[in-house]
């Protein structure tokens, strides 16, 4: 086959079956991708090409003496480099973990490797996601394939860019208040939020535990779905995880049939900060859906003004708890323990001071001092109230419609380097797809358009009730549809070659 | 070791005269479930360092806790048994605190939401005035993870300053532990260190009887922190406490608390003030020194764990667990003591050797409570008290002491072969049947050897027969000793005496 690189996961996994194509042949695609563009793109912060390889031949190998083959078999795959892979170096995109292999898979790693997903890397991500550029990552900046000289969203930039830049069709990301969604939007893919307790934690090295949740990157939304079900499905080894059956999201991305739908607008997330050419192409969509028979409707969630601050307290606090185990003594980097006779104080204080960047530390304090006894109520236990109220303006929400739909981003991609002095403004990147991490919904991002202004990807966002991710899927898969249509091919095709 | 620090200190009798203790007991428990608080780990004991680990016990990126039911079990049934309401919803809670053998940097415990709260356990108390009910009112009973356990090798002390370098053994760490905090105990007046013992005693024989840790004090499964504090009266307000750690045996809960009022007297009649401070025991000197200092201020930033959802049993489960619960041992004790019909003062004999549960069950294994209080808290315990161990910690059961007593009633053990064989069962020889068997003791009831070992033994002794012929019976035990000994004591004496006099035809 010609171009293996540019089929989608649902049409790689076909020739894989079908012996169109094998899934050596097709993971070496990709691996002389990577060869040739990654040194621009940064998407990669390690290749496996032994394992990516051997885990190729073994699906070919398994196809040869008959086997069945998963959905995603021999497809293959970038994993942000927050999930623990037994054996491959696994950095969280922080100095404070180079050189740590860990000796254990991820749940999301291990269902991957039993589907016959072919693992090629890890990807680039803002220091233990916290960023929204990847230009907090420890090892340098990932690079929009749209315009190398912009950033690919963060955290998950490795990951949204790598399928942006056909490196790969699949991408494992993670989201903690948008890490998938605003990289998807501003690469022009397809990035996915299950709701929280949807897709195992376990492996998943913590930001923000009660706001993390792992999720698909995909260049379709048919693809993010094939990937959504073979990730998602409850694990005894995480607590939070949802005990009951995954909904039928590929069942809902092949219907893509919104006749009938009730679609609300979020009031509160347009206008003021909003790109016009973002705010041009997403009331285009929304006219795309009134046309295919959905009724749209304007719905206000008087809360989230809030969402920002409130996150930036819950955020903070968390991880200064889960950041907290990173100290030298037992994994990672160790800093002078030879210098002078130190305490174990003192090393894990040189560990800590050389290991982290300037955004982790930042957080630390913030979540530290939000914490604090007699600081407590006042912070961290008035942004759990201002949780619950945005909780409740989701529910209200969605009792007037079936689905909730915005901007993903306010703006399209900015340059490297225009906000990395400017920690509130780097923060407003999220001031759209934070909420449905604060009340553990599900949010996904798919491409809107270009924005005139610029010729860079717009980003639409979804939103479902708990558990009803398939609605997202269903009312995704209809608009990708019909913005397809009007486009006459997929948008990743305007993206100037690499 | 430690260095002899001597602080001044003020006689007993003097604090007690100036002064009101007031205590206040954490005790923490160590439970003996087979697995771990939050991972599948094994729990047993005195394993190779770092054996019995996974990622999410040694805190590994990326790992998770999972609540261990039996764990969660365990904290209820004690809750109940101390007389605590237990939550309908509770949740966990992360304490944060850097420390090598902490391997999250944050222990899961929990904090303003405990399992097990407002509960109290009564205890007696040997006062002037005869026994004495004190009534220690329990604040709470958590559950928590135990830590991993640090060594300091190398330096003089052991401890952490001048140590070489430390190891850590994660073995420990993310072992269930229950915690059970008291209320301030006040009322105790010069009793205050024997209620401390008594509290102490009491909660473990209920851990004991629940069956959820094997309390052993010197194995750290059951450790003690006492909280003292002295104040003018009653009346005044609480004075500033210590906390005194290290303590490992109840000999020292008792020690310490005492040690710590006369330091403190001493310290508050020079008109100077307490340090609110943790305070290390030292059994071998008798004396606490100075830890950490601790003040209220500690911060610990505890908020909700995020990676467990909350536990809220059902009240159905809590009332299940309620029914199941052994007798309260106050209670047992009140029971047993009528039922056997003994005095108070045998009854304390029998407690204070801490044998009551291990009589009470040799009872129901058959024996007399006369012969089975005699075996326990005579040899039993005379041989723990030479091992320097407790007495449930003998390789020997009830059932053992009931078979013994049983071989002893029938006649084929006398008293001192009785004492072999449990010696024997000690020294780990078998069942009283298999030291019976493999040594050959057994009374000699065969009348034929006896008789023979009579014949010879007057023939040794003629004048020894004439006297008896003449009336006088008392001589008749200068023969039975000599068939004794020449039966090397397997005889029944009663029965040697009957065949001797019959065999002289005389009459008792």
């Amino acid at each position: 086959m010609s171009d293996l690189i540019r089929l989608t996961a649902a049409e790689t996994a076909a020739a894989v079956a079908s012996g169109a194509a094998s899934a050596v042949e097709v993971a070496q695609a990709h691996l002389d991708r990577i060869s040739e563009v990654d040194e621009r793109v940064h998407a990669f912060l390690h290749v496996d090409t032994e394992g990516a390889l051997a885990a190729a031949a073994a699906v070919d190998s398994a196809r040869a003496a008959g086997a069945t083959l998963s959905p995603l078999a021999g497809v293959p795959l970038a994993l942000k480099d927050v999930m623990t892979q037994k054996g491959i170096p696994t950095t969280c995109g922080s100095r404070i973990l180079e050189g740590w292999r860990p000796p254990y898979d991820s749940t999301v790693t291990a269902r991957l490797k039993a589907a016959g997903v072919v693992i090629l890397g890890k990807t680039n991500m803002d220091e233990f996601a916290m960023g929204s550029s990847t230009e907090h990552s420890a090892y340098g900046p990932t690079h929009n394939p749209w315009d190398l000289d912009r950033i690919p969203g963060g955290s998950g930039g490795g990951s949204a860019a790598a399928v942006a830049a056909f490196e790969a069709p699949l991408a494992i990301g993670t989201d903690t208040g948008g890490s998938i969604r605003q990289p998807a939007a501003v690469t022009g893919t397809v990035g996915v939020k299950p709701t929280y307790g949807a897709v195992s934690r376990y492996g998943l090295v913590a930001l923000a535990s009660s706001l993390d949740q792992a999720g698909p990157c995909a260049r379709t939304v048919l693809d993010a779905a094939l990937l959504h079900a073979t990730i998602a499905g409850h694990d005894p080894l995480d607590s939070t995880s949802f005990d009951g059956p995954v909904p039928d999201v590929v069942g809902a991305a092949l219907r893509a049939d919104v006749q009938g739908m009730r679609i609300g607008v979020v009031k509160e997330l347009s206008g003021e900060g909003y790109q016009a050419g973002v705010q041009q192409r997403f009331d285009e969509a929304v006219a795309l859906l009134t046309g295919m028979g959905a009724e749209v409707v304007e719905v206000s969630c008087p809360n989230f003004p809030y969402a920002l601050a409130a996150y930036y307290l819950i955020l903070p606090s968390e991880c200064s708890s889960n950041l907290a185990k990173f100290d030298g003594m037992r994994f990672g980097l160790r800093v002078g323990e030879d210098d002078g006779d130190p305490s174990v104080e003192q090393v894990m204080g040189r560990t800590r001071a050389a290991g982290f960047g300037a955004e982790a530390i930042r957080r630390i304090m913030l979540g530290t001092y939000a914490l604090s006894a007699g600081y407590y109520d006042a912070y961290y236990g008035q942004a759990q109230k201002v949780r619950t109220l945005i909780a409740r303006d989701f529910a209200a929400a969605f009792e007037q419609v079936d689905v909730l739909i915005s901007p993903t981003a306010p703006t399209t991609a900015f340059k490297l380097g225009e906000k990395l002095d400017d920690p509130l403004a780097m923060y407003l990147n999220d001031v759209a797809t934070i909420p449905a991490n604060l009340a553990g919904i599900p949010g996904m991002s798919l491409p809107a358009g270009l924005a005139p202004e610029d010729g860079l990807p717009v980003g639409l966002q979804i939103m479902a009730p708990a558990m009803a991710d398939d609605r997202l899927y269903n009312v995704g898969a209809a608009l990708e549809a019909a913005l397809l249509s009007n486009w006459g091919r997929p948008i990743l095709q305007e993206a100037p070659s690499l | 070791m430690s260095t002899a620090i001597t602080e001044p200190v003020v006689p007993y009798d003097e604090v007690i005269a100036e002064f009101d203790p007031v205590l206040g007991l954490e005790v923490h428990v160590e439970l003996g479930t087979a697995t771990k608080m939050f991972c599948g780990c094994p729990t047993e004991f005195g394993a190779e360092p770092n054996t019995q680990t996974c990622p999410t016990c040694l805190g590994l990126p990326g790992s998770l806790p999972v609540v261990n039911a039996i764990g969660v079990e365990s904290a209820i049934r004690i809750g109940l048994a101390l007389n605590c309401s237990i939550a309908e919803w509770c949740r966990f809670a992360r304490k944060n605190y850097f420390y090598p053998d902490m391997p999250k940097n944050f222990q899961t415990s929990q904090y303003d939401e405990p399992i097990c709260f407002n509960g109290y356990l009564d205890v007696e108390v040997e006062t002037d005035d005869g026994m004495r009910t004190f009534r220690v009112e329990i604040e709470r009973a958590h559950m928590e993870e135990d830590t991993g356990k640090t060594s300091h090798q190398g330096g003089a002390t052991g401890r952490i300053h001048g140590a070489d370098y430390s190891l850590v053994d994660y073995n420990r760490a993310g072992i269930p532990l229950i915690e059970i905090v008291t209320k301030p105990i006040t009322g105790t007046g010069k009793y205050a260190p024997e209620v401390a013992k008594a509290y102490v005693t009491a909660l473990r024989e209920i851990l004991r009887g629940l069956g959820v840790s094997d309390v052993k004090m010197e194995q750290g499964s059951l450790r003690c922190d006492a909280n003292v504090s002295l104040r003018p009266s009653p009346e005044s307000p609480l004075g500033t406490r210590t906390e005194t750690k290290n303590v490992n045996s109840l000999r020292s809960v008792e020690r310490s608390v005492r040690y710590e009022m006369t330091r403190q007297a001493a310290i508050l009649r020079a008109g100077n003030k307490v340090m609110q401070e943790t305070r290390h025991w030292h059994e071998d000197t008798g004396v606490t020194t100075s830890g950490r200092p601790k003040s209220d201020a500690d911060d610990y930033r505890y908020f909700p764990e995020p990676d467990l959802v909350p536990i809220a049993p059902s009240r159905e489960w809590v009332e299940q667990l309620r029914a199941a619960l052994p007798e309260n041992p106050s209670v047992l004790r009140a029971r047993v003591q009528a039922a056997w019909g003994i005095s108070d003062f045998e009854m304390m004999a029998v407690v204070k050797a801490g044998a009551l549960e291990l009589v009470a069950a040799t009872v129901a294994a058959g024996a007399d409570q006369a012969a089975a209080r005699k075996w326990w808290v005579g040899e039993v315990t005379r041989i723990a008290n030479e091992r320097g161990v407790e007495l449930v910690d003998l390789p020997i059961t009830p059932v053992d002491i009931a078979r013994v007593e049983a071989m002893v009633g029938a006649g084929a053990l006398n008293d001192k072969l009785a004492r072999q064989v449990i010696e024997a069962v000690l020294a780990g020889e078998g069942s009283p049947d298999d030291v019976v068997a493999t040594r050959g003791l057994a009374v000699v009831s065969d009348d034929g050897p006896l008789l023979e070992a009579i014949d010879a033994a007057l023939a040794e002794a003629p004048d020894v027969a004439e006297k008896i012929l003449s009336g006088k019976l008392a001589a008749a035990g200068a023969i039975v000793g000599a068939v004794m000994k020449a039966t090397r004591g397997q005889a029944d004496a009663a029965r040697v005496r009957e065949l001797l006099l019959e065999r002289l035809g005389v009459a008792e």
